[in-house]
């Protein structure tokens, strides 16, 4: 045990020693996240908007004035159709496209009750939701405003929104997701290969293998401090998207976290199998760089949806781990269901980890013969 | 036995495939000798000495090595040995006393045995200003008498030297191989190949391996008079010759 200590020490003196390397890996979950977070716009100014008012009345010019003094829209075109509509957004000349029906005034004074439709580009989930719910808000005030003075009985206006293109809003947060895959992939396997082939090719695996350490002391304690560092980088990941970009965590905290040290145990293993595997470190960083880091980044839904993948493609993403860590992680901090909705998910991953395993344990032993 | 046998080779044999790498060698290392073990190279010598030191398993044959079995006791031999391999083995961005401290602590040894033994190696490697010097800024000479000295820093009973003084001028191999002698007297056991046939005349006995044989095995002396040579350069020149690999 004293000597397994004095080893794991010596691997955490590597680290520290390399300052330029350990920036990079405590600084790149930050970056990351600040990086999407950031460059996704926020703040959606400067909103094109179209208006389909086939009866105007005092209400729905009112409303229109509204959003139109609103600093963030600009109503730039009054039609007179659906078509017109399809045609500007086609044309990417409208964000927002607000359709009253025919009978607005007549709902709205008779019943107390009318609809207005409110119809955005969710291409860009994000700025498309902002967009419409600046709208809404704007409607509600102006229907507080009316109710205000007409008092009894209160007139309820009613936004029914429509998202264009992509409904379901899939990448809507799903980069933080996509982020936590990618790094702890990154950190557990490209650097826990590239440590151990370094030894590998610096002789000094030789000398450790002629020691009274035994192989899989070695192995275990060049996996611990990449451990440590997944999971500083786990909970940097978590903390910088719920308090920076306000990304709801609404599952269990515990379950997030004891899923990710599962997927984080299974790119250690990676790791371990590519040293195996890999006699220089150039190659082991093509191996997890290429072999794993772009599959993880193209095929595992973080940048695009798998939904729309071809279907050999789509067939692929069956066997990244990312792709089911990332379904995982949606599932628990975005949807908030419980354990009983991810009892598949987990299961693939833990088989992909005895897989791994075995296959890095024969591989090892084949290479002392 | 007259002497007491540290290293006990009988019919050690190890095969790639088809290709013999070692074909069938009987040798034994007396205590305290400083044992050359010199071939051409891909005669085998490597491969044979990592069998000893368990980085590769025998095809077939037998070896003791400071009393253990290779075939099993494996573990008992690796802390009973040094060892000190052909690229030279000391980590470069640690300091000079965590890479002793580290291999120390690999070998068992107590906290305080390596504190003191650590000012001693020091005071008489005359490194006492470099404790702090991390490794990667030292000249080539002195990594490798620090190399040396931390591979029988616990004391073993036979330290395994593959290629020791590789890339090194004359005078830094002539310190080298005082540290040697003195750890012979120590009574350590050398087991060391080299390239070098000048070295060869410092070493005790001298085996001479060619295909995967030991054609000659004596000492440097009776080497000469036998083969009717100078020097030891000679000799191996006329061993060499006989060689069928490349």
């Amino acid at each position: 045990m004293k000597q397994f200590k004095a080893f794991v020490v010596k691997e955490f003196y590597h680290i520290f020693r390399d300052r330029r390397t350990m920036l990079i890996l405590l600084g790149m979950p930050v970056a990351q996240i600040l990086i999407f977070g950031f460059a996704i716009n926020m703040e959606v100014t400067d909103i094109a908007v179209a208006v389909l008012n086939p009866s105007p009345d005092t209400y729905t010019n009112q409303i229109v004035e509204r959003i139109d003094a609103n600093n963030y829209f600009h109503v730039d075109y009054t039609v007179h159709s659906q078509n017109e509509i399809d045609e500007l957004f086609k044309q990417n000349k409208i964000d927002l496209a607000i359709v009253f029906p025919n009978s607005f005034n007549e709902d709205l004074i008779e019943s107390g009750k009318a609809d207005v439709q409110l119809i955005s580009d969710t291409s860009d989930p994000n700025t498309g939701t902002i967009i419409v719910n600046y709208a809404t808000g704007i409607i509600a005030d102006y229907q507080k405003e009316i109710n205000h003075i007409s008092g009894y009985p209160p007139y309820q206006i009613v936004a029914t929104t429509q998202l264009l293109y992509n409904p379901e809003m899939k990448s809507s947060f799903s980069f933080v997701p996509g982020v936590m895959g990618l790094i702890l992939m990154v950190i557990s396997t490209m650097m826990t290969s590239i440590s151990i082939v370094r030894e590998k090719e610096r002789g000094t695996m030789e000398v450790l293998l002629a020691s009274p350490l035994k192989l899989s002391q070695i192995l275990i304690a060049k996996t611990i401090p990449y451990l440590s560092l997944s999971f500083i980088n786990l909970l940097t990941i978590l903390y910088l998207a719920y308090y920076l970009l306000g990304v709801p965590i609404r599952g269990s905290l515990v379950l997030i976290v004891a899923i990710s040290t599962l997927y984080i145990f299974l790119s250690l293993l990676f790791g371990l199998l590519i040293s195996t595997i890999a006699k220089k470190q150039v190659e082991a960083i093509i191996m997890s760089g290429i072999g794993l880091t772009m599959p993880v980044m193209l095929l595992s839904g973080m940048l695009f949806p798998i939904e729309n993948m071809p279907f050999v493609l789509e067939k692929l993403t069956h066997i990244v781990p990312a792709r089911w860590y990332i379904i995982i992680i949606k599932k628990l901090m975005i949807q908030g269901l419980d354990f009983s909705f991810i009892i598949k998910e987990v299961s693939i991953l833990l088989g992909m980890t005895g897989l791994i395993l075995a296959l890095s344990m024969i591989n090892s032993k084949k290479r002392l013969e | 036995m007259e002497d007491n046998i540290i290293v006990k080779v009988s019919g050690l044999t190890k095969k790639f495939g088809n290709f013999t790498a070692v074909d069938n060698i009987t040798f034994n290392v007396k205590e305290g000798e400083i044992f050359g073990f010199l071939g051409a190279n891909g005669a085998g010598k490597t491969t044979a000495m990592q069998m000893l030191i368990g980085l590769n398993k025998q095809t077939s044959g037998e070896a003791f090595v400071a009393g253990y079995d290779i075939r099993h006791e494996s573990e008992k031999i690796k802390k009973n040995i040094g060892y000190m391999s052909q690229r030279f083995s000391l980590y470069e961005d640690l300091k000079v006393w965590e890479n002793i401290r580290l291999f120390a602590g690999i070998y068992g040894m107590k906290d305080k045995e390596i504190a003191e033994k650590t000012d001693q190696l020091l005071s008489r490697l005359d490194f006492e200003d470099e404790r702090n010097t991390l490794v990667k800024s030292l000249p080539l000479g002195w990594k490798q008498k620090l190399a040396f000295s931390v591979a029988i820093f616990h004391s073993p009973k036979v330290v395994f030297l593959d290629e020791p003084t590789g890339g090194v001028d004359p005078a830094t191999r002539r310190q080298f191989w005082e540290m040697i002698y003195q750890a012979a007297e120590d009574n350590i056991t050398v087991f060391a190949t080299t390239h070098y046939m000048d070295e060869a005349e410092y070493c005790d006995r001298v085996s001479i391996m060619v295909d995967g044989r030991i054609d000659a095995l004596d000492t440097p002396t009776n080497l000469k008079a036998q083969f009717e040579a100078k020097d030891m350069d000679e000799v191996f020149r006329k061993l060499a010759r006989k060689a069928t690999r490349d």
